[in-house]
């Protein structure tokens, strides 16, 4: 297919980069990242940062190269961009179903996420203007806002303040996404990105200019706070103790990689809508230097020492959940203003995760017009209702999150880990590493180093297939279990199963169309010589 | 917090924000010699497939 001719196409190159950002910033780096750095002590930064230059960086690098590659020749898609790199092989489209399940599926329990952020950042609101009395430190209003006692709670009532959440960033996300590249995506990444920053940063200097809140417990002051979140000496281990721990710098593999969002196919279909002139190689790296600086720097700052301040260890430790929705509005109700600070928080929250779920939208808006020639209307229907069965799944299914962790589990882990495995073989293997630096290269403004083509076909493979290997030996063993005993489980996975399906036949489909087409354009430069 | 914390809080925050930094410098200034780069929109092995 020689592309198509009326393509869209990102309008500026800070809007692209802040795209892409907005994409990989997300609740990890503001929850999960401080949660999982605390857990170890300031070394873990050591294995972060090794990750970041083995892992990160190049992944990023090889997919937006292929995202480009694709795009040059007329494909926003996984399915069309493998095949394309692969010469047209009969199997490669079906590898890149993958590019497609992966952020469908996260987008159904994501979405569900982001409603609980606008709806904290709400009740702050009213909680400060007097509209609502009820704060979110409140006991059990996590429980009860997520429906996590009972399957169906949500249900009950026939308008419950989450779904009214959850309607309006799901209309927001498809509004977004119907208005296209340029003018949704962009445009809400221009403003919401910066509007991000700021939020984070008053928190940041709120939080760092706390002293010593209660007098009565001097220990718990911000120099202490930072401490527990960099100190390397952790838990009575030397620095050198704690990095010959395997569990350590498994974790901190994954937080790059899950952090960055490479293996998702969101940055492969973004990268695809650029021009063979534009620069990738240095609008890569920025996107990367941005999700770094907005993980490190703003996400380490604020809520691990916030709740150490007031909540002590004890309280800065648990899951990214229990952090977030539980412990620190704990801390808002200590803190001076906290209802002003715990709107931004999860205001920062809820930006983060739309700029992140319209791009998980993207790949199979793509798709559906590419490979079945619908047009942007189609699509966003077509899209709107298969994502509303997944998201209703999860809503429903909410006791104790089973179907959203399950689904987390095999997708946002697991087909993750796969699809970045076979991206970065991809690239290194079978466009090869000639082809995949003449596309880096190619209107570059930053020279990639060429030892990063070794690290891109050996280094990176193994260091995926290794942490894989690790993660589904710790993993694996519990899940089958839970398989086995539990109804939701299993139903997840049949969901996950159904979705993989459609998928795969819209792809059969999209094949026999993208053939069609390039047998009548053979035909018609046989015609025109 | 210790001197290692201290030390490791500076080189991580201050390392990702001047490495954004830079980026953000490298993108900002005008490159002087773009052309020197590329000056294709379609790549060399799609030429004369229309």
């Amino acid at each position: 297919m020689s592309g198509a001719n009326r393509r869209e196409g990102w309008g500026t190159r800070v809007g692209v980069i802040l795209a892409v950002t907005g994409s990989a910033v997300g609740l990890g780096n503001f929850l999960r990242f401080p949660g999982t750095a605390a857990e170890y002590g300031g070394a873990f930064m050591i294995p972060y940062v090794i990750a970041l230059l083995l892992l990160g960086l190049p992944i990023a690098w090889a997919e937006w190269a292929m995202g480009r590659y694709g795009g040059v020749r007329g494909f926003n898609s996984s399915p069309g961009i493998f095949r394309i790199i692969c010469n047209r092989a009969k199997g490669a489209p079906y590898l890149g179903v993958l590019g497609l399940l992966v952020p469908v599926m996260i987008y159904t329990y994501y979405v569900f996420i982001e409603a609980w952020c606008l709806g904290y950042a709400y009740h702050y609101l009213a909680y400060g203007f007097g509209w609502d009395s009820s704060n979110p430190a409140d006991q059990g209003f996590f429980g009860s806002f997520i429906g996590n006692n009972a399957d169906g709670e949500l249900f009950m009532h026939p308008a419950h303040p989450t779904l009214v959440f959850l309607g309006i960033c799901v209309v927001l996300n498809f509004v977004l996404i119907y208005r296209g590249i340029s003018k949704g995506i962009e445009w809400f990444a221009l403003r919401a990105m910066p509007l991000l920053v700021i939020c984070a940063i008053i928190i940041v200097i709120r939080v760092l200019t706390l002293g010593t809140p209660d007098p009565d417990k001097p220990d718990l002051n911000v120099i202490n706070a930072l401490g527990y979140m960099w100190n390397p000496v952790y838990g009575g281990k030397s620095l050198w103790v704690s990095l010959q721990n395997a569990e350590m710098w498994l974790e901190a593999a994954g937080q790059i990689f899950f952090s960055l969002s490479v293996g998702f196919g969101v940055i492969i279909t973004y990268s695809s809508y650029l021009k063979q002139r534009d620069d990738i190689a240095l609008s890569s790296t920025t996107a990367v230097a941005g999700n770094e600086w907005c993980e490190v720097a703003l996400g380490g700052m604020m809520a691990i020492p916030a709740a150490f301040l007031f909540l002590g260890a004890e309280g800065a430790g648990g899951s990214t959940f229990s952090l977030g929705f539980t412990s620190l509005p704990k801390v808002f109700l200590e803190m001076p203003a906290g209802w002003v600070f715990g709107f931004l928080f999860f205001f920062l929250l809820f930006f983060a995760a739309v700029t992140s779920s319209i791009s998980m939208l993207q790949p199979a808006i793509a798709f559906l017009e590419e490979g079945l020639g619908l047009d942007r209307k189609g699509s966003v229907c077509l899209l709107g209702f298969v994502t509303i069965i997944g998201t209703a799944f999860v809503v429903y299914f909410s006791a104790d999150t089973k179907a959203l962790a399950s689904i987390d589990f095999w997708v946002g882990n697991f087909c993750i880990y796969v699809l970045a495995t076979i991206q970065v073989i991809l690239f290194g293997w079978v466009l090869g590493l000639k082809k995949g630096f003449i596309e880096l290269d190619s209107g570059a403004e930053l020279r990639i180093p060429r030892f990063v083509g070794f690290i891109i076909k050996y280094v990176s493979p193994v260091f995926l297939i290794v942490i894989f290997a690790v993660w589904v030996a710790q993993n694996f063993g519990k899940y089958v279990d839970q398989f086995q005993q539990d109804n939701i489980v299993r139903w997840s996975l049949m969901l996950i199963g159904l979705f993989l399906v459609f998928f795969v036949v819209l792809t059969m489909q999209a094949v026999k169309r993208w053939e069609r087409q390039e047998q009548s354009e053979r035909a018609e430069g046989g015609a025109s010589i | 917090m210790n001197l290692g914390g201290w030390i490791i809080m500076i080189a991580s925050v201050g390392g990702t924000t001047c490495f954004l930094a830079w980026c953000i410098y490298r993108v900002m200034r005008k490159p002087k010699h773009r052309e020197l780069h590329s000056t294709l929109d379609r790549p060399p092995d799609m030429n004369g497939e229309e």
